[in-house]
């Protein structure tokens, strides 16, 4: 599974894999260069032995040397660093991209079945922390890896038993880190889980700040707030004052091996086996060496996690998406045929068994039912955002599940009770099924579903970029009738579409409906019976099922759950 | 930000001790450097192990006193921050529950949910990190420059020309950056704004054949999000080379200072080292506090959000005494004007209407006509430009908040629950409701059948936002809420809006039971609720337009006559037959 996951990155990795070899040896380079460096100014340090005893010329040409190499380092150290950049920005653009593809084409029931803000998190967060993690991967752990290797090979030039001694002694700083971090991980679980529980409480008590007001709940609000926040600040201050520690305890043990480095070293001098120039870098490298050990740790983590969120966008880009046939609809004249269907949503839950349909153009279909119901599977049947189980869905002979679904859906206008708006203009959110409509035109749209009214009021008109509060939900319901009246599609599709309008501008609307409803088929589903009941087949649902069906008329003489429903409306005391 | 300070009353001991503590620690890392000069100046030259051994020694032993006063340092740091953003937090939270629904309205729930969690937070490591290196890394730097006058007045020179140099570099690359970043932030801002749009339009995206469409447009954002990133980056990641070459290139100078300056015997070759090892950690200290400052840029930027927040104060002060009441049950407005900002168009204009005990009161009219203005004006959620709005007879702004809460129920339109038992959601209304209260109150808000279906009956646990319930029971339950309080006056907001015909009428007869000792005010779009009220008022932008019993509306108001009939188009028919017939 672990090994899956790091060869999928490894495979997104592929159309850049130049820039990481590349980068590689930059890393090389400039690690190779950035630790020769201190050697010669060890090599320079020696020129300068005591007073009378300078060799300016020796010095001089180190000097020079080394200047010339750190400009290559540093030079060798920004490509590199500018291509790990470039590497990972566009592995994750690369990631998005496909996501975002997916999102389109992924079968509803995937989308249905997964909470929206959790494919955010994983586009969005989890790709960044995948970024994070190959970033700091590749910069850290190469040239790490690059560092205590060639130190190690440096140091051994220059004093075998004192590289020796920094090898054993090391490992020392990487458990101690290890100890404090096992113990601060508890800390920090249960911090973060004190934490979860007040954002909650949070959430709840100022999201909902009215209702608090208006029931005085203030203090008792105040007090549960309190009992948390003592409970976080005790888990907060420990994790804190723990996590902390790692720094100074392996700059301790650090300091100790400098020690140790700095006591053998006098020793082998004195012995004659070592010059104070090879302290010097041996003092340096010994602290370049360990350096990289405290990094890898943090690394390792790191890493762990963004494989872990790897796995995650793996999930959602790898999953399977819709089928396409390549059989095109014509447009349609709105004969539609369900011919016993079945249809659920879950194997072992039967919806719509065996149900069956004709509606001829310019039929109005009408679904009804208490909440919930289950109103919207027909809708998710007939635009094929779901496929039916058995069954066929017939419209003007020609089965839909033979031709491809834009050209199907091209037929019909949809409007639903909950209504989207894109961040764009009005006029985008207008012509979305019409994208090459005039000015004109979207006006006598929008005079014909009574939307013009608000439109010519916004500040720049058809420009005024929409957002999401600037609207009432109303508004966004007319926004939302506009484009079906500019489109003028072939069948129609109304699900609640003016549960929020208010009613005088509904009746309003419902004469701008009949008049286009003329010639085409639709379906409408509404929680007020009155405007339905005109309807020339009604559908009643009720927990998913269709329980009975025929017009108003024939409905009211059966004196069925339809009848209750519609009397329910005019009861008197 | 200076204001926040005093949160960190009670620990000012810990928030002064972690930075000396911390300078402390500085200290003993300055003297490392000076401690190997004198092994290799007097130890090794001299031949004396013993002397070598005891240096060593007291390095360690450095390093140890290091260690101690590093740990004691976190430790009060810890304590310090921590303790400052749980006062703050708290302070905060009971602040904005004070605020009135005016100032809720203008800051949003959203911004002050992110300024109590994720801001205060950031306040807290940036103090943290303030505490713990405010004062170490400039005494590292500045120390080490004074060290390397102590060992040579000329290599200093090297040092006082290096520091500006570098700080300029560190600094400058930092400063250049924090705007690029914000600008990533807002260009991700984009591409997750449209991920979500896509996700949540995906049924509309399908049936007007988008797709493609949205794809293109997520991939430009995507790729500015690229080109913006890869540009930030490269400008930060110039830090290290360029750091790396100053310093290299101040190091040349000090060695070839050196060099001079040994070959003259005013230093020693030690002396050489020990001002290496100053130049190398001063970068360190330098690149350590450049990404301390974003820390503590981002935490300052935090405390003023946080600070804003606390500075809001409540625009409405309610009485510290409650007035004698000369009426029981009424509800009076009296040329009530009222408006949600100063200039805006009034939301409400010239109310008046009174209300006696006992009255069911519907309040009728379009979106946005002012329907839940007036029953907020009531409860004093909000004040009004002028008029006076009266409740048991007495001018609303002379009673206590505590008075008003108590006696007026109010069932809000977003039916909210909060997590907990469907008990403790009912005792919101009264601390002390028996179950018996409870169930008599679920009763006539047709609410008992729905708890009677769950297995732990009051017990039931309610999720966040009552997430496992449909809007039909939150509804109900939230109405027998308010019922627990057995408050003087029940305001139903537009409340039944998601039950059935039937369900609703069933309430409404119900609550007619109780009407003789509570005074109800329904507001609703649908006629059918509002019917049977013993006053109807009907409300047409902001105004009174109509006002009386249905019968008498159905007569002579205009505006109410369109919405019954089109709400009962067959009515009209009848009622039009009707009057021929008597006519």
């Amino acid at each position: 599974m672990k090994k899956d996951t790091i060869k999928k990155v490894f495979d997104l990795i592929g159309k850049y894999r130049f820039m990481l070899y590349l980068s590689v040896i930059l890393a090389g380079v400039s690690v190779l260069l950035q630790l020769y460096v201190p050697i010669l100014f060890g090599k320079a340090i020696d020129g300068i032995i005591a007073k009378g005893n300078v060799d300016f010329q020796i010095v001089g040409s180190y000097l020079a040397k080394i200047l010339v190499l750190i400009i290559v380092a540093s030079a060798a150290t920004w490509i590199m660093s500018l291509l790990n950049n470039a590497l990972t920005y566009r592995i994750v653009r690369d990631i998005r991209s496909r996501a975002i593809n997916q999102i389109q084409r992924l079968p509803l029931k995937y989308l249905d079945g997964h909470k929206s803000g959790d494919i955010v998190s994983r586009v969005i967060a989890d790709a960044d922390q995948l970024s994070d993690g190959l970033l700091l991967g590749f910069t850290q752990l190469f040239s790490g890896i690059i560092t205590i290797i060639i130190t190690l090979v440096f140091m051994l030039s220059k004093s075998i038993v004192i590289t020796l001694i920094v090898i054993v002694l090391t490992p020392l700083s990487f458990f101690v880190a290890k100890f404090i971090a096992q113990r601060s991980f508890d800390m920090f679980k249960k911090q973060s889980e004190a934490r979860g529980q007040e954002t909650a409480l949070i959430d709840e008590m100022v999201g909902n700040s009215k209702v608090v007001k208006a029931f005085g709940y203030e203090d008792r609000s105040s007090e549960r707030f309190n009992e948390i926040n003592i409970k976080l600040q005790n888990y907060s201050q420990k994790a804190i004052f723990f996590s902390s520690l790692t720094n100074p305890s392996t700059r301790f043990v650090n300091s100790v091996i400098y020690a140790a480095v700095a006591l053998i070293g006098a020793i082998r001098i004195l012995n004659g086996a070592l010059t104070v120039g090879d302290l010097s870098v041996l003092l340096n490298y010994a602290n370049q060496y360990m350096k990289p050990f405290n990094d890898i740790s943090s690394v390792i983590t790191e890493l762990q996690n963004a494989f872990a969120c790897a796995e995650r966008i793996f999930d959602l880009i790898e999953a399977e998406p819709e089928t396409e046939e390549s059989g095109e609809m014509p447009a349609a004249e709105g004969n539609v045929e369900l011919k016993n269907v079945y249809f659920s949503y879950v194997k072992d839950k039967k919806l719509i068994e065996n149900f069956s349909l004709k509606a001829k153009p310019g039929m109005k279909i009408a679904i009804v039912g208490p909440t919930g119901c289950g109103k919207t599977t027909m809708i998710n049947l007939l635009m094929r955002f779901y496929d039916a189980d058995q069954g066929n869905i017939i419209v003007d002979g020609t089965d839909i599940y033979g031709v491809s679904r834009h050209s199907l859906r091209k037929n019909y206008g949809m409007v639903l009770q909950e209504t989207w708006l894109k961040h764009a203009s009005a006029r985008d959110n207008i012509n979305i099924g019409k994208p090459d409509a005039t000015d004109e035109d979207i006006i006598e749209a929008a005079k014909e579903a009574h939307s013009w009214e608000f439109i010519r009021k916004l500040p720049e008109k058809l420009d005024t970029v929409i957002t999401d509060d600037s609207l009432s939900q109303g508004q966004k319901q007319l926004l939302c009738i506009t484009r079906i009246m500019l489109c003028l599609p072939p069948m129609l599709i109304l699900d609640e579409a003016t549960s929020s309008i208010d009613t005088r501008t509904e009746v309003l609307i419902q004469e701008a409906f009949d008049k286009l409803m003329k010639g085409r088929t639709s379906f409408i589903v509404a929680h007020r019976l009155s405007t339905i009941r005109s309807a020339d087949v009604i559908l009643v649902m009720k927990d998913g099922h269709i329980i009975e069906q025929g017009n108003h008329e024939e409905l009211m003489s059966k004196n069925g759950f339809y009848t209750n429903l519609y009397n329910s409306q005019f009861e008197r005391k | 930000m200076m204001r926040l300070m005093r949160y960190l009353k009670g620990y000012e001991k810990e928030a002064t001790l972690a930075p000396l503590f911390k300078m402390l620690e500085a200290f003993f890392d300055l003297l490392v450097p000076l401690v190997v000069a004198d092994i290799i100046n007097n130890g090794i030259s001299s031949g004396n192990l013993i002397y070598c051994v005891t240096r060593v020694l007291m390095m360690i032993l450095l390093a140890a006193v290091g260690l101690a006063s590093s740990v004691t340092a976190q430790y009060f740091a810890a304590k310090s921050s921590v303790g400052f953003a749980t006062k703050l937090r708290q302070d905060t939270f009971d602040h904005i529950q004070k605020l009135s629904y005016k100032e809720l309205d203008q800051i949003g729930s959203g911004t002050l949910i992110t300024r109590l969690t994720s801001d205060i937070n950031q306040v807290q490591s940036g103090l943290n990190m303030a505490l713990r290196l405010l004062l170490r890394s400039p005494f590292i730097v500045f120390g080490s420059m004074i060290m390397s006058f102590t060992i040579d007045y000329n290599c200093a020179l090297v040092f006082v020309a290096a520091v500006p140099a570098l700080a300029v570099v560190v600094f400058g690359i930092t400063f250049a950056v924090i705007p690029l970043f914000k600008k990533v932030q807002a260009k991700l801002d984009e591409v997750t704004e449209h991920t979500r749009e896509n996700l949540n339009g995906v049924r509309v995206i399908r049936a007007f054949c988008k797709e493609d469409e949205e794809i293109n447009e997520f991939d430009d954002k995507n790729n500015a999000l690229t080109k913006i990133n890869e540009f930030t980056s490269g400008i930060s990641s110039l830090m290290n080379p360029l750091t790396y070459v100053m310093i290299n290139i101040a190091t040349i100078y000090l060695i070839k200072e050196g060099a001079l300056r040994v070959s003259l015997g005013s230093i020693q070759q030690g002396d050489v080292v020990a001002l290496y090892n100053y130049m190398a950690q001063m970068i360190v200290e330098l690149i350590k506090m450049a990404s301390l400052s974003v820390t503590i840029n981002k935490g300052l930027a935090c405390a003023a959000r946080v600070a804003n927040v606390l500075d809001e104060k409540s625009s409405i002060k309610f009485a510290d005494r409650d007035a004698e009441t000369t009426e029981i049950g009424t509800v009076e407005f009296d040329k009530v004007y009222f408006s949600y900002s100063k200039d805006g168009d009034p939301a409400l204009e010239n109310i008046s209407f009174k209300a006696e005990k006992g009255d069911v009161i519907g309040i009728i009219g379009g979106t946005g006509s002012g329907k839940s203005s007036l029953v907020n004006l009531i409860s004093r959620f909000y004040d009004v430009d002028s008029g006076v709005v009266k409740l048991d007879g007495v001018d609303v702004k002379s009673y206590t908040e505590a008075t008003l809460r108590e006696r007026i129920g109010v069932v809000p339109q977003k039916a909210v629950l909060f997590a907990g038992t469907v008990r403790d959601n009912m005792k919101w209304g009264n601390e002390n409701a028996t179950d018996e209260e409870i169930w008599d109150a679920l009763k006539i808000a047709q609410a008992d059948g729905v708890v009677e279906g769950k297995e732990n009956k009051l017990d039931h646990q309610i999720e966040q936002n009552g997430r496992n319930l449909s809007g039909g029971q939150k509804q109900r339950l939230t109405i027998a809420r308010a019922l627990v309080k057995k408050p003087e006056f029940l305001i139903l907001d537009d409340s039944a809006s998601a039950l059935d015909f039937a369900t609703d009428a069933a309430l409404r007869h119900a609550l007619r039971g109780i009407s003789g000792s509570t005074t109800i005010f329904i507001v609703s779009q649908r006629t059918s609720s509002i019917m049977e009220a013993d006053q109807i008022l009907v409300l047409d932008d902001g105004k009174l337009v109509g006002k009386g019993t249905h019968a008498e509306l159905l007569k002579n108001s205009h505006v109410y006559q369109e919405i019954y009939y089109s709400q009962f188009p067959e009515q009209r028919k009848e009622n039009a037959r009707s009057e021929v017939a008597q006519a």
